[in-house]
């Protein structure tokens, strides 16, 4: 069960490129919910936090070179947690 | 059992890892759950909520986090290239990253508390129903997250000391990454926080 | 083809001191599986058989109308303890932390688990949560009498010590959540050579499953308790209605982590019964893959189906269709393992050993409490028939007839094994019909009197109810003769029996290769995996 040496090594430019893409994002989600997009505000607040949630899952916690196994794992944990969410919604949005 | 003689087997301890975070993940996830529910019912008490409270506080908070998430990543990839000092700078600067946030989030509560918001005040009671839902969530949330923040720089600090005394070093750094691993969580279950709470206006 | 690992046997194999420790701290501070599989078997068997004493209380409450023998609040907070007790510190943690430690492991040709110390923890855990939930039976406002569900309103208002008792089960969460980790990166990371996962015993495809849902479920129970303490610490008032909360959001929380709970009850107790069947009729399982995928399946599509329990509750309609809709899905794959354990039987060369006793009982008992709750998944029916003792009577027929029993099972299957002694057969066999006898008595009447429409958690009833009721109580003092019977049997047995041989069923999983009881590092050398876990030719068995 002996790896390659223990894992891949980021170098320091892509953390510090992800870090700054994240504070863009960071500036973005602020910038547009001074906009009034009505229901849309809400739905762009969490694509954006999704953005910067991929960035850090992906670079920082270094699922982009995980083993596949890992990936899938996190896709379930997420699917659950939506399937959480949606099944309630079919009760609050239609009493 | 000894332990000594036992391969040690990295791959293995990182998905437990991954799997106790998948909890945390899920623990958040219910509150979020209360969350969409009422936002979804009380729109505007919501927005009147997220109002009162700070973006600056928020918005500086959120970078702090990011920017301990960065040196936290760093000193990682520090101590795989060899560099042991880099490493425990970084893992500094991550712990008192996380003190400032504490800082921040205690002269916020303290402010919001002496204006008579917070769970159960009559304050909030008078609130149209909803806000005070708006900062029954909040409260609960951002002090979950909080008392997360303390037992990472906790734990950050332990894995300091380790690295400190050679425990964990290059050939063997995967205590490290895993506090890593912790440590990134706080951050993302704050990327979400910020925009829900702060920026609904 | 030599099949077996154990070179020599030392005849006391793990219980022989390790590591120089002596004495108690030589479990207490053991991080062998084996060791710990133990501790959890004697904590559990002890709180179930608490749990027990407070079924009696109750039955013994309702024996006749009118009949009083304690005031109501505290028939309140008896039902509550029993529920409590029974699922988080015997039904939940009991064939997984007991069994599943015992041997998992070594069914998967490992020598321990991921993590051994965090296992050790996990019991830790328990014990704290569990020594909680006792605490505060004797501090504050005494023992929580909410039922084991604490719904809001109630909870949040109630003097009783809810706080306490509720902190402890959020504790025992923790245990069990580590547990499932513990397990997943085990079964995927320690797996011997040549033990794919088609090779794997059904068993330990049971705990997969199950350590799936502990990870997921159990955290959304962890924030739900939290939830209340705020409820009633801060009055954050997130269900309650004058500060605009919704007590029917808790009901959803609560109920998202509670019907994936009766999975993680079920699955490890199909598995024991998956791995018995074959072996007392000395025939491969019928459906191998059907059986592996299908507690898979329960497991997810068992995360659909929460809100069946609230059809009542005020949700809108389309999600009492919905629901209603998603609940019979998880039906097929429970009716696939049944009809597979049977196919399996079919034709078999069946010795009616206790294991294969107990696991019959299984078949049976938790199929009737599988037809009940096709009444209670259909909304139609289960509007008449909710919060009775339909319900109370359904459960009982899965958790006890169903969970139970396979407890009883893994005991009289395993247990020689680690202790190397055998039990008396033909006594174990006489508890077996015992409780069969008492059990349907006490809860067949149960299903009768709840769709005649008796409440469930009342301390009094209508005269029309006496007579089941009446049966229902003096068959819970027969289910409890046959209790006595077993576990005095088992537990004299176990201790003074006749010695064990390495493979007293004939099995042809890992567990069965080892020395009896088996070492502590389970395997001799290097384990090298050739056939399936029920290829009894291969394995020389047959």
């Amino acid at each position: 069960m002996s790896e390659h040496g223990q894992g891949h090594i980021i170098n320091y430019s892509t953390l510090v490129t992800v870090w700054l893409a994240l504070l863009v994002l960071t500036a973005t989600t602020v910038a547009v919910s001074r906009l009034d997009l009505g229901a849309l505000n809400i739905w762009a607040a969490l694509g954006i936090a999704c953005c910067k949630m991929s960035l850090v899952v992906a670079f920082f916690m270094h699922m982009k070179y995980e083993n596949r196994l890992f990936q899938w794992f996190l896709f379930i944990a997420l699917v659950t947690l939506t399937i959480f969410i949606g099944l309630t919604f079919f009760d609050v949005l239609y009493r | 059992m000894s332990e000594a003689g036992h391969h040690k087997d990295y791959e293995g301890a990182k998905l437990g890892m991954w799997l106790f975070l998948f909890t945390e993940l899920l623990l958040f996830g219910g509150l979020f759950i209360l969350y969409g529910v009422y936002l979804n019912r009380y729109p505007e008490a919501f927005k009147a909520g997220g109002d009162k409270l700070n973006v600056f506080f928020g918005g500086g908070n959120t970078v702090v986090l990011l920017t301990s998430s960065l040196s936290v990543a760093v000193g990682i990839s520090a101590l795989q290239k060899g560099n042991k000092k880099l490493c425990l700078g970084m893992l500094w600067v991550t712990i008192g990253s996380a003190l400032l946030f504490l800082v921040n989030k205690f002269f916020e509560w303290s402010a919001k508390i002496s204006h008579g918001i917070y769970p159960g005040s009559a304050h909030l009671k008078e609130m149209i129903p909803g806000e005070s839902v708006f900062f029954g969530l909040y409260y609960i949330t951002t002090g979950l997250h909080g008392i997360h923040v303390l037992l990472g720089a906790g734990i950050l600090t332990w894995v300091a000391t380790l690295v400190r005394s050679d425990k964990v070093h290059q050939g063997d750094f995967v205590t490290l990454e895993n506090a890593g691993l912790y440590w990134h969580l706080v951050d993302l279950v704050w990327i979400f926080i910020f925009p829900l709470y702060y920026l609904i206006l | 083809m030599n099949d077996t690992y154990s070179a020599t046997s030392s005849g006391e194999g793990f219980w022989a001191n390790q590591n120089g420790r002596t004495g108690i701290s030589a479990w207490l501070l053991s991080t062998d599986h084996k060791r710990i599989g133990l501790l959890y078997f004697w904590s559990v068997t002890s709180f179930f058989i608490v749990g027990v004493l407070l079924g009696l209380l109750i039955r013994l409450e309702l024996i006749a109308p009118g009949f009083n023998m304690m005031p109501p609040q505290m028939y309140n907070s008896l039902f509550t303890l029993h529920g409590v007790i029974m699922i988080f510190l015997f039904i939940i943690p009991g064939i997984p932390a007991a069994f599943g430690n015992l041997v998992m492991p070594i069914q998967i040709g490992a020598e321990d688990v991921a993590f051994p110390r965090l296992n050790l923890l996990s019991w830790y855990l328990y014990i704290t949560g569990a020594a909680l939930a006792v605490i505060s039976l004797f501090s504050g406002g005494g023992p929580p009498d909410t039922g084991w569900t604490f719904y809001v309103p109630f909870s949040a208002r109630t003097t009783t010590n809810v706080s306490l008792a509720v902190f402890g089960v959020f504790v025992l969460g923790f245990s069990g959540i580590l547990t499932g980790l513990n397990f997943l990166t085990t079964i995927h990371r320690m797996r011997a050579k040549g033990m794919t996962w088609t090779r794997m015993p059904l068993f330990t495809w049971s705990l997969y499953a199950t350590a799936w849902v502990q990870v997921l479920a159990t955290p959304i129970l962890a924030i739900t308790l939290v939830l209340i303490m705020a409820e009633r610490i801060l009055s954050a008032g997130m269900f309650d209605p004058a500060q605009g909360g919704d007590p029917v959001m808790y009901q959803h929380l609560f109920w998202i982590y509670s019907h994936p709970a009766v999975y993680i009850m079920i699955l490890p107790g199909m598995g024991v019964v998956s791995d018995i069947i074959p072996v007392f009729a000395r025939k491969p399982v019928f459906g191998y893959k059907a059986i592996a995928i299908s507690s898979v399946a329960i497991a997810a599509a068992g995360s659909l189906v929460w809100a069946h329990h609230m059809f009542v509750s005020g949700m809108s309609d389309l999600a009492v269709l919905i629901f209603s809709a998603l609940t019979f899905l998880v039906a097929i794959p429970s009716a696939i393992k049944v009809f597979n354990w049977v196919t399996t039987l079919h034709r078999g060369s069946i010795t009616l050993d206790p294991p294969l006793s107990f696991a019959l009982c299984f078949i049976f008992l938790f199929s009737i409490g599988g037809l009940g709750g096709l009444f209670l998944g259909a909304a139609a029916t289960d509007v008449h028939v909710t919060d009775t003792h339909f319900v109370v009577g359904h459960f009982h027929y899965v958790m006890f007839g169903g969970t139970g029993f396979a407890f009883f099972a893994a005991m009289h299957y395993w247990l020689p094994k680690y202790f190397g002694r055998m039990y008396n057969k033909n006594i174990a066999n006489l508890s077996c019909v015992i409780m069969f006898i008492g059990f349907n008595l006490v809860y067949l009447s149960m299903q009768i009197v709840g769709y005649e429409g008796m409440p469930r958690r009342y301390y009094d009833y209508l005269p029309q109810f006496a007579t089941l009721n009446l049966i229902s109580t003096v068959g819970s003092w027969i289910l409890a003769t046959g209790l006595i019977v077993m576990f005095v049997n088992l537990f004299r047995g176990l201790r003074h029996g006749e010695p064990v041989g390495r493979n007293p069923w004939g099995g042809a999983s890992l567990e069965w290769m080892v020395a009896t009881p088996p070492p502590l590092e389970n395997f001799d050398g290097e384990v090298e995996v050739t056939h399936g876990p029920y290829d009894f030719k291969k394995a020389g068995v047959l």
